[in-house]
């Protein structure tokens, strides 16, 4: 087992985590012509969160609330026999059709890109989009696969031991992004 | 990608499903949820996941059953799991080749689990001991079939919320009958009571935690569900039953007696049934009838099982 983390910096606060998500809300709209066949996923925990802001903050500027999805990709991950672990299977429900939609897959933190993979092969195997997008609060490099994120909070630089933590208040009672050091 | 250990379950996952020994309720309220999250699975138009590529599941049937086999096989291959299907009929057991020779020459292609059918009690066990490998057990003999008990309580708990409490019936063959033993194992650790009921040639000599009772009207009586078993004709040529009429007089299930139940209880049967034997007719197509949920949980169940004996351990790993 790793040793236990350490705290090292506040990367955003609840204002700049407020701020990135109307931001981004903004750009999803305007890239997408509007809210038309416009729908979110988020990714089990905190992109579920995130995608639930997203929408409630397009309801407040455009007044059309786009259909939401929440996704778990446990059983896509690639390392199911080797982690020796047994992750929990959690819920998946796209309560409307992909086909033909414009969606905005939403997580928390963008990092070697193998849960977007996952995601995206979970979201194909439900329908079929026009076009998929990805959001990520955070962005913090070190790709292992060939996956870009379309709208991002903020990039953030970091080295492999560092831990990118994201609070939200629905989740861990404030909103922050943080830095930690194994 | 982080990795949210399943917290719910402390202990490890015992390697197999032989019965409910070293089976927890924690274990067992966490694969009822996976099973949760394999009905989803099933709902959707591409009922497939590759959690389990990269696997070959054996399903090695010594006894025959179609309908089980099947069933395990749908849920391996909607797992993404390769699947080698073994059975009796067609096979050199009936050229006196022994269940050890068989598993091994079987194990000689890579199969990293095994389920087993087999009408003599323990060779599962002694499968795990030859091979090394999770066994889950599909029927041996009259002592167990785990996941036709955990299809049930599963079914159950859709309906009723909670066994917590509730009195399910269990009426039939009880002697020669895994199901009931299974059941009789499983649904007392989650909480219910259960009372088996039949007639005193059809009823084991105990069975722990469960009431034995050769009244009908007293196994049914605020019952919150009935299970009715089939009743196989070879009992009768046994001399364990005087008569069919007489069987009907005194166990078949019918409308009138069911109103002994709680208002609504719902019915399970295992399947194949005999209609008009062990349960009315009409009953069997009634809306109090639970059979095809039972059979469409059954594959949620058996692809729940697999996820939590297999994931996490390497394909062909270990030998």
């Amino acid at each position: 087992m790793e040793a236990n983390p350490k705290f090292k910096s506040q990367l955003l606060s609840a204002d700049e985590v407020r701020r990135a998500l109307t931001r981004i809300a903004h750009e999803v709209v305007e890239r997408n012509k509007g809210t038309q066949g416009l729908c979110f996923v988020g990714i089990h925990t905190r992109g579920i969160t995130l995608a639930r802001r997203l929408v409630e903050i397009i309801r407040s500027f455009e007044g059309v609330t786009p259909p939401m999805g929440i996704l778990d990709i446990t059983l896509y991950r690639d390392d199911l026999s080797e982690i020796g672990l047994q992750p929990k299977v959690r819920e998946t429900r796209i309560p409307f059709d992909l086909h033909g939609k414009a969606v905005v897959l939403v997580d928390d933190v963008l990092f070697t890109g193998r849960t977007a993979r996952a995601a995206l092969d979970a979201l194909i195997d439900q329908g079929r989009p026009s076009r998929i997008y990805l959001a990520v609060l955070v962005d913090r490099g070190h790709r292992e696969l060939p996956i870009r994120a379309d709208f991002v909070g903020k990039n953030l630089p970091t080295s492999k031991t560092e831990v990118v933590k994201v609070h939200t208040l629905e989740d861990d009672g404030e909103d922050s992004v943080e830095l930690w050091e194994h | 990608m982080t990795v949210t250990p399943d917290t719910s379950a402390a202990a490890p996952t015992p390697r197999s499903l032989l019965d409910f020994q070293g089976w927890s309720r924690a274990q067992l309220e966490s694969l009822f949820e996976t099973s949760k999250m394999m009905q989803e699975v099933l709902a959707r138009p591409v009922k497939k996941v590759p959690a389990l590529t990269g696997f070959t599941v054996a399903t090695v049937f010594f006894e025959a059953s179609t309908r089980t086999r099947l069933s395990f096989e749908l849920a391996a291959r909607r797992m993404s799991a390769d699947v080698l299907s073994f059975s009796a009929a067609t096979s050199s057991i009936s050229k006196g080749e022994t269940y050890k020779d068989t598993l091994l020459t079987l194990d000689a292609m890579g199969v990293d689990a095994y389920v087993i059918r087999v009408d003599a009690a323990g060779v599962c066990h002694q499968a795990e001991r030859w091979l090394g490998k999770p066994i889950i057990n599909a029927g041996d003999g009259w002592r167990a079939h785990p996941t036709q008990a955990l299809l049930d309580a599963f079914t159950l708990l859709e309906a009723l919320g909670s066994l917590e409490g509730k009195k399910i019936a269990i009426v039939g063959d009880i002697l020669h009958s895994r199901v009931a033993r299974s059941n009789a194992e499983l649904l007392p650790r989650l909480g219910a009571e259960v009372v088996a009921c039949g007639p005193a040639t059809l009823l084991p000599g105990t069975l722990p935690g469960v009431q034995l009772s050769t009244d009908l009207k007293t196994g049914l009586t605020d019952a919150d569900a009935v299970m009715v078993l089939r009743l196989q004709n070879e009992r009768m040529d046994k001399g364990l039953l005087p008569s069919l009429p007489e069987y009907i007089a005194g166990y078949q299930v019918t409308q009138e007696r069911l109103d002994w139940a709680k208002p609504g209880a719902p019915l399970l049967h295992p399947g194949p049934m005999n209609r008009d034997v062990e349960l009315e007719g009409p009953l069997a197509d009634s809306s109090r009838s639970l059979v095809e949920r039972q059979v469409a949980n059954g594959q949620a169940i058996r692809m729940a099982v697999l996820y939590h004996l297999l994931v996490g351990k390497k394909p062909r790993g270990e030998s």
